[in-house]
This record gives C-alpha cells, sequence and structure tokens, in this order.
C-alpha cells in the first residue's frame, strides 16, 4: 500500500472572482506579514522571554538582546512584505515596507494597550512594570503607542530597503549583525575565555566592557565578520586556484575532514578555555556516548526505545553502589570492598548489558509504535522502582546515593570537569569507532535488514532474536557506561535524574543530527546539550528555545542536519 | 504460530504476571484489612480517572489512526485549555453563578476548556505538523516532542510555575448516597460528563460525513483521496475532535485533583496514551475501554494486588502498575486490546 505521504495534492479550489478593490489586494501580503512579526513579538513579550533579554546587554547603554529582537521583527516585517512576483520599483515597496512595519507597531501598542485592563494582569503573570517600560520607552500609553506604530512604519521601510539590496550584501549584513549579537549574547562566556591569557586580554578589553560590547567593540566585530563573511568565498576560490590536487583532496573528503576538525576542535577547546567550558563540553560528550548507543538502536537497527534512560540509570546506580563511600554502598554492610571506579565501571557496563537483554526479552515481538511505548513503559518503570520504598532498602530511595568517589590514574585524581571531559571524550570516540567498524559488517547488515524490514530479514536467514538482543545489548553498554561517568561526575546519584525527558533527549539529538549518522550524533549533542548548557541564564526558559528549535529544525531540515547520503529507509513504526 | 525463542518468552512473562497477581490477590483477601466500602470507593475513583483518561485517550487514538503519529503535544494542549478555564472559574466565582446553578458554571468551564483546547490542537496541527507531515522519518515525532516543549514553556511562562488552586464549587464537595454507599459529586458528575461527550463523539465519528471521511482515511488514506476526500480538512477535523475531548478531559482532571499548573498535561498525558495503546491504538471504542481499564487497574491494583504481597507503601507503585498492564498487552496482544492486527509493514 502507497501511504498517504506520497499522495498527490487534493484538487485546488478553482480561484474565486475577484472583487476585492486591487488596492487591498496590493496590501494583504504586507499586513499578514506586519501581523504574523507582530505577533511574533506579543508571543515573546507575553510568554516574558523579551524582559528577560531585555536584562542581556548587547552593546552598553545602546542595545539589549530585547530590543534586538524587536527591531529584527520589524525589519523582517518590511523585509518579507513583497511577493516573488511583484514589481522591483522603489516607491511601491517602500509602500509596502512601511504598512507592513506599522501593522507591527500597531501590533505591539495593542499589547501596551493591554496593560490598561486590571484583570489580565492577575491573569498574565509577564505583564510587568519592566515589560511596560521596555515597549513604552518610558512614555505614557498615547503617545508610546503612536511613537511605536511610527517607529514601526520607519522599521518597515528601512526593512523593505535591506531586501532591495544585492545577495552579497544582503548576506554582509547579516553576518555582521549575527556575530553582534552572538558577541554580545555570550559575552561573559567570550570575556572568561579571553581573560585567561594575556595576549588574548587586551582584545577582550578592547571589545567588552564589565557589561556588554563596547560600541567600538561592536562595530569592529561587525565589520570583521562582514569582512571575513564576504572574503571568505573569494579566499576558497584562490586556494582551489593555486592548490588544485588539495583543494579536491579536501572537497572529496569534505565530510571526514570536517570531523577531524571538529573532533580537533573539541579536544582543544576546553584546555585552553577552562573549567565553565569543560563543564558543557562534558555533558556534550556524555550525550554524545549515549546517542551512539542509542544511534545503534534506533539507527541501525530501527528499534525505537523510549526507556534508555534505564540503562543510564543502571550504568549510574550500579557505580554508586560498588565504588561509594557511604552507609548504603554495598561496601557498608556485605563482605564486597569498595572498588575503584576503574573496577567499578566494567561491572557497570555488564550489568547494563544484562539489563538491556532482559529489557529486550520481552519486547521482542513487538514492534515500531508499539515498541516505543513499551520501552516507555519499561522506563518509567524502572524510575518508579528506584524511587519507591519498596526498592529503599537497596537503592535509598529519593535521598539517592552520596560521595561516589572521583577516578584517579595513577595518584591523580580526575576531579576537574576538563580531566573528566577527556576521559568521555575517548570512551565516546571508542563507542563512535565500534559503531563505525560495525555499520558495514555482518552484524551492521544484518540491523539494516531488519529495520527496513523484519520478514525480509528473517527469510534471508538474519537471526532476529540475537540481532535484536545485541542491539540492545550494545546501545545498553555505551548508556551504562555513561551512567558511570554521570555518577562520578556528580559525585552523587539521585533517582531524579532518570526522567523520561533524558530518553527523549538523546532520541532528539540523534534524529536532528541526522538518523544513523555518527557525525550526526555529535552535532546534534552539541546544538541540543552544549547550547542550552551556555544559556543557562535563560532558566526554565531554555526549554521553550529547545522546543522551537526543534520543531524549526524539524521543518526546515527534516532529514537532520548532518544526515547520512544513504538512502535511509529507517521509518519509525507505522510510517510505512 | 511458529513457536520460536520469543513466544516461549512471552509465554514465560506472562505466566509469572499472573502468578504474581493471582498470590497478592490471595494475600489481600485472606488478610481481609478494607471493608465493602472501601473497596466500593477504590472502584468509583478508578472508574472517575477511567473516563478521564479514556477522554484523552480519544485524542491520541483518533490522531494516530489518522496520521500514524504519536502526539506527543496532546497532553500539553490540554493543559492550555485548562488553564484559560481555570481564569474563567475564578472570573466566575465574582459572580455567584457556583451557588445559584453550578452544573451551568461547570458546564461553562468544560466547553470554555474544549474550546481553546481544540483551538490550540488546530494550530498546532497547522503551523507545526503540516510541514512535517510529508517528510515521514521521525520528523514528526520529533516535531510533536518540541511542540509538546513549547506549549509547557508557554503556559509556565505566561501564567507562572506554581501550582493554583482550582476554584472549588461547593457542590461538588458533598456525596451523594447510592444504596448503602456513598460517592463524592465530583466523581458522578466526572463520569456523567464523559459519558457525555463520548456519546457525543460516537454520533459525531459514525452519525456525520466528516466523521464518514474520519474512518475512511484512517483505513486507507490513497484510496481516500481518491474518493475525493479532502485529507487535509479530514487531519484539521481530527485534531479539533482530539482537542474538544481533551479539553474537556483536561478540565474534568483539574476538578479532580483540584490543582493546576504547567506540567499538569504529562503525566496523565502518557497514561492516555498508554490507555490508547491498551484498547488498540485507532480505535475509539477501544480507547474508551482502554481508559477505563488503566483508570480502574491504578484505582485498585496496588491495594489488591501489591498489599498481598506486603510491599511497602503501594500507592507509590500505582504509576507501576499502569505501565506493567500496558506491557503485558503489549506482549501477548500487540495491536491492543480491541485493535486489528497490526498490517506488515512494506
Amino acid at each position: 500500500m502507497l501511504h498517504m505521504w506520497e499522495m498527490p495534492e487534493p484538487r485546488q479550489l478553482a480561484e474565486r472572482n475577484n472583487t476585492i478593490p486591487v488596492i487591498l489586494q496590493a496590501m494583504a501580503r504586507p499586513m499578514l506579514a506586519g501581523l504574523a512579526c507582530g505577533l511574533a513579538g506579543l508571543y515573546a513579550a507575553f510568554v516574558g522571554i523579551l524582559v528577560l533579554m531585555h536584562g542581556r546587554v548587547i552593546i552598553v547603554d545602546v542595545l539589549t538582546l530585547g530590543q534586538c529582537v524587536l527591531l529584527l521583527l520589524g525589519l523582517a516585517a518590511g523585509a518579507k512584505s513583497r511577493t516573488a512576483t511583484a514589481t522591483r520599483a522603489i516607491l511601491p515597496d517602500l509602500a509596502r515596507g512601511a504598512v507592513a512595519g506599522s501593522v507591527y507597531g500597531a501590533a505591539l501598542a495593542c499589547g501596551l494597550a493591554l496593560f490598561q485592563i486590571a484583570f489580565l494582569r492577575t491573569v498574565l503573570v509577564s505583564l510587568s512594570p519592566e515589560l511596560r517600560r521596555m515597549l513604552s520607552f518610558g512614555l505614557e500609553s498615547g503617545p508610546a503607542m503612536v511613537t511605536l506604530v511610527v517607529a514601526g512604519g520607519a522599521l518597515g521601510v528601512a526593512g523593505s530597503l535591506w531586501s532591495r539590496l544585492g545577495g552579497e550584501q544582503r548576506r554582509a549584513t547579516l553576518t555582521a549583525a549575527t556575530a553582534v549579537i552572538v558577541a554580545g549574547t555570550l559575552q561573559q562566556l567570550l570575556q572568561t575565555v579571553l581573560q585567561r591569557f594575556s595576549f588574548t586580554k587586551a582584545i577582550g578589553d578592547l571589545l567588552f566592557s564589565w557589561a556588554g560590547l563596547k560600541w567600538q567593540g561592536a562595530l569592529l566585530v561587525g565589520a570583521v565578520a562582514a569582512v571575513v563573511g564576504s572574503l571568505w568565498p573569494i579566499a576558497k576560490r584562490e586556494f582551489g586556484a593555486r592548490q588544485p590536487t588539495l583543494h579536491a583532496l579536501l572537497s572529496d573528503n569534505r565530510s571526514a575532514f570536517q570531523l577531524a576538525l571538529l573532533l580537533l576542535g573539541l579536544s582543544v577547546l576546553p584546555a585552553l578555555a577552562g573549567p565553565y567550558i569543560g563543564q558543557v563540553l562534558l555533558m556534550v560528550a556524555l550525550y554524545t556516548l549515549m546517542g551512539m548507543g542509542l544511534n545503534i538502536e534506533v539507527g541501525l537497527a530501527g528499534l525505537l526505545d523510549l526507556g534508555f534512560v534505564a540503562f543510564f540509570a543502571v550504568g549510574a546506580y550500579a557505580t554508586a553502589l560498588l565504588t561509594a563511600d557511604s552507609s548504603v554502598a554495598l561496601s557498608a554492610y556485605t563482605s564486597i570492598p569498595a572498588l575503584s571506579f576503574w573496577l567499578a565501571v566494567p561491572i557497570a557496563v555488564a550489568l547494563s548489558v544484562i539489563v538491556g537483554v532482559l529489557f529486550g526479552l520481552p519486547v521482542l515481538g513487538v514492534r515500531g509504535d508499539y515498541l516505543a511505548v513499551a520501552t516507555l513503559g519499561l522506563g518509567e518503570i524502572v524510575r518508579v522502582i528506584v524511587l519507591s520504598d519498596f526498592a529503599a532498602p537497596i537503592l535509598n530511595g529519593a535521598q539517592g546515593i552520596l560521595q561516589v568517589p572521583r577516578p584517579f590514574v595513577g595518584s591523580v585524581e580526575l576531579s576537574s570537569p576538563v580531566s573528566l571531559f577527556y576521559l568521555t571524550l575517548v570512551c565516546s570516540m571508542f563507542a563512535a569507532f565500534v559503531a563505525w567498524r560495525l555499520q558495514a559488517s555482518r552484524l551492521g547488515r544484518a540491523w539494516m535488514a531488519l529495520r527496513d524490514d523484519e520478514e525480509v530479514a528473517q527469510a534471508l536467514g538474519v537471526n532476529l532474536v540475537k540481532a535484536k538482543l545485541l542491539a540492545y545489548g550494545l546501545g545498553a553498554a555505551f548508556a551504562g557506561l555513561a551512567g558511570a561517568i554521570f555518577a562520578t561526575m556528580l559525585t552523587s546519584v539521585y533517582p531524579n535524574s532518570f526522567n523520561l525527558l533524558l530518553s527523549i533527549n538523546v532520541l532528539a539529538l540523534i534524529v536532528i543530527g541526522g538518523i544513523g549518522s555518527i557525525e550526526g550524533v555529535i552535532v546534534g549533542a552539541i546544538l541540543l546539550v552544549g547550547l542550552p548548557e551556555l544559556l543557562r541564564e535563560f532558566g526554565e526558559y531554555r526549554f521553550l528555545f529547545y522546543g522551537a528549535a526543534l520543531i524549526a529544525i524539524m521543518i526546515m531540515r527534516p532529514r537532520g542536519l548532518w544526515s547520512t547520503s544513504r538512502p535511509s529507509g529507517a521509518m519509525p513504526g507505522g510510517l510505512r | 504460530m511458529r513457536k520460536d525463542f520469543a513466544w516461549f518468552v512471552r509465554r514465560g512473562l506472562l505466566l509469572c504476571a499472573i502468578l504474581i497477581v493471582c498470590a497478592g490477590i490471595i494475600g489481600t483477601v485472606r488478610a481481609d484489612r478494607y471493608s465493602t466500602e472501601q473497596w466500593f470507593d477504590l472502584v468509583a475513583f478508578g472508574l472517575t480517572l477511567g473516563g478521564v483518561y479514556a477522554l484523552i485517550a480519544l485524542g491520541y487514538s483518533m490522531v494516530y489512526g489518522v496520521l500514524r503519529l504519536i502526539n506527543f503535544a496532546h497532553g500539553d494542549t490540554m493543559t492550555v485549555g485548562v488553564f484559560i478555564a481555570y481564569f474563567v472559574a475564578r472570573g466566575l466565582e465574582h459572580t455567584k453563578l457556583f451557588e445559584t446553578s453550578p452544573a451551568v458554571a461547570v458546564a461553562i468551564i468544560l466547553i470554555v476548556g474544549a474550546v481553546v483546547s481544540a483551538l490550540v490542537a488546530l494550530l498546532v496541527e497547522r503551523f507545526a505538523y503540516r510541514p512535517v507531515r510529508a517528510s515521514g522519518g521521525f520528523a514528526p515525532l520529533i516535531t510533536s516532542i518540541g511542540m509538546s516543549f513549547l506549549l509547557q514553556q508557554t503556559c509556565r511562562g505566561m501564567f507562572g510555575s506554581g501550582v493554583k488552586a482550582y476554584p472549588d464549587p461547593g457542590w461538588l464537595q458533598g456525596s451523594m448516597r447510592i444504596g448503602t454507599f456513598s460517592v463524592p459529586n465530583v466523581e458522578v458528575m466526572v463520569l456523567c460528563a464523559a459519558a457525555l461527550v463520548m456519546a457525543g463523539l460516537y454520533l459525531v465519528v459514525n452519525g456525520t460525513r466528516m466523521g464518514t471521511a474520519m474512518r475512511a482515511t484512517a483505513e486507507d488514506p490513497r484510496a481516500a483521496v481518491l474518493m475525493g476526500i479532502d485529507i487535509n480538512k479530514v487531519i484539521a477535523f481530527t485534531f479539533l475532535l482530539g482537542g474538544l475531548t481533551a479539553g474537556v478531559g483536561g478540565v474534568l482532571y483539574a476538578l479532580i485533583y483540584k490543582q493546576v499548573y504547567f506540567m499538569m498535561g504529562f503525566l496523565p498525558g502518557i497514561k492516555a496514551f498508554g490507555a490508547a495503546v491498551l484498547g488498540g491504538i485507532g480505535s475509539i471504542p477501544g480507547a474508551m475501554a482502554g481508559g477505563i481499564i488503566l483508570g480502574l487497574a491504578e484505582g485498585i491494583g496496588p491495594t489488591l494486588i501489591l498489599d498481598g504481597l506486603g510491599i511497602p507503601a503501594p500507592y507509590q507503585l500505582r504509576d507501576l502498575f499502569a505501565f506493567a498492564l500496558l506491557i503485558t498487552v503489549l506482549i501477548c496482544r500487540p495491536q491492543g486490546l480491541f485493535g486489528e492486527a497490526p498490517a506488515r509493514r512494506a
């Protein structure tokens, strides 16, 4: 049966006779653009991110991130006000931009008017005085609303002018603006990195003051970004002309080259950048490790597993129970001595594999989406049991297990995030190597056959039980290893760390990166784990951005950011 | 059926499950610690919860039937409706409508919740799911997960992260006597409302043109298009119905537990999804039955079985019960209790 995704579009209704005046027709697009941007602005305001972003200064005394968002939305309204088919005459363009911008401003003005309604202020916690001050520029309501509409119109005109620029100039301005905003948003981070060395300290002092970019710094960053952005293609062409063999070599092995660069960057950066970046990268590496494991299950074998966190938990708890120096550890009430981290890890991994196989046994015959639900249920069962009084005598319930020691190499304790990062990096490179070697192996091909069609695979002699259990076991091994490192990283284990969100996070990162691709796991982990860690100051709002990013990436790149070039038949349950 | 390795594993597990359940029941019956009234209370509570799960499960089931998509955002669509309904309820508190005609007030809250949830479901479908529908793969699933985060955090950002106490009309606090048993009014009201909505839904799906189109699409999307069915309309309609029932279910859930907060859609969402699978996902009567069975299992299961096994604090393991039931059914009857055997994937 052909599936519905492959169906022809239903017949469109015949165009209705146009009786609407021409001028209104011409203005429909700008008005819609303005309205869309206005609604986006209002959403940002009422959810509360606008005020939060207002607190982050981009250029000292000039611009905050919140204002940036509002400005960019206004410009976008103007830039999007022209349809592709419309004429390129300047006056109609400006008029369209002005209309779009004013509609945008009017939408914001409406938002300002909502402050008058007392009832709404009790409902929406985000209608704060700061938001009012921000939207009204400190003016009274009446003048402020007029200002908003006029300023919106001006922005719209600017936006439409920008959209008339050539492609090169547009790209350069966009790069410059992005660079300034990124430099401003991450200024704390960049500054701590720059302050570490004396020669970069001068650059840091030149660009940044304590609160944000200086205006000279912003100009410099923007100019450098624009120049580099516009010179890059030229430089590339030059390089191709001068060193044709090297250029060909690089472009032939593009993805390997990029991967090597990525790994090099990942391994050098924390040593230079200090403990904070080290901590962030540690999380990235940890999730990469888990992603490699889940990628074997989902990407290669097509077993959609939402209970992945269970293996992670087993690894963490096993390590904690075996090594901890506390009254709930095994050494406290049995004759087993407290082990070192290195001795505990193999046991933890072995236990995870056993649990993975036990986990896979009952759901051997369950397929597709049903498998997702069954594994989700299994994962939740593990969590509930760990939390309950029933298992408390061993696992200590909600109190968790404390005082898990750090690993030692010789007499050196791996206590800093950076040293733990290198440990994790080695583990995840090993995992990547295993996954890479497995892909084209007999087992890997069996998995892929299984993923594409179970019956056919069985008919061709693939041992389904063995292949599936091996996939669960191997996936669980990597997750268990990650769990062991997690336990020693936190030096404690709490049941609340092991919830469904973790499984979902790992699944999301391998899909975002490109299902079945090893590089994709790294890219996904950087994007979905590293970036949210860097944006910690946005608190819970990280998850808002996280959700929005998932949707946006899936709409724009449904196959993932770094998808395998091979056509992948991996459809999750029942989609085919 | 070939008796392969998996078959033996399945049988073995089933046998274990049955043994544990029997041991638990015998233990509880012999201990005889609970009176008939207490058992009745547990059953009534289980049924009530089951009614709510069934309402939420309907949306999952219908959407899955038409789109083959696990809509992770379904529970959060419900949360938005519950929040708006909460503010309306707060407003109604000032008008004395709760004292004079409580039934009307509750009906208003339910309708507001349902309509808002339906609107949100329509928006989500139009702007998030429709663009990724054609890409297949994992894209729709991940989009729905992203949507779930987005809706949760939108609620948190707009309405705050605290737990809000739902207005508690005095009428709902009383209880009703049926024979020798007494049933809280809330539970009676929830059951009646759930039954009404389900009956209405049944009529819509089986009696209207659009409902027929929906069933046809679920059966065979390609043939449905060839018969001249506008697939976009059918999908939107499915989300509309799912949103309506989820909104009612969510408000009822809030009335039972008397609280709203931004994560409230998560757990009932997951469980309702389990209920949908339990009954056979894609089947509407299955979702209703699955919800009721899950609710009952959660209501009486811990006391009936775990208590007999001497496990401390059985109530903590309530969720375990729901999931264990779900997995047992999936292992032994993957298509669910009322579903058709899953077609071989080609």
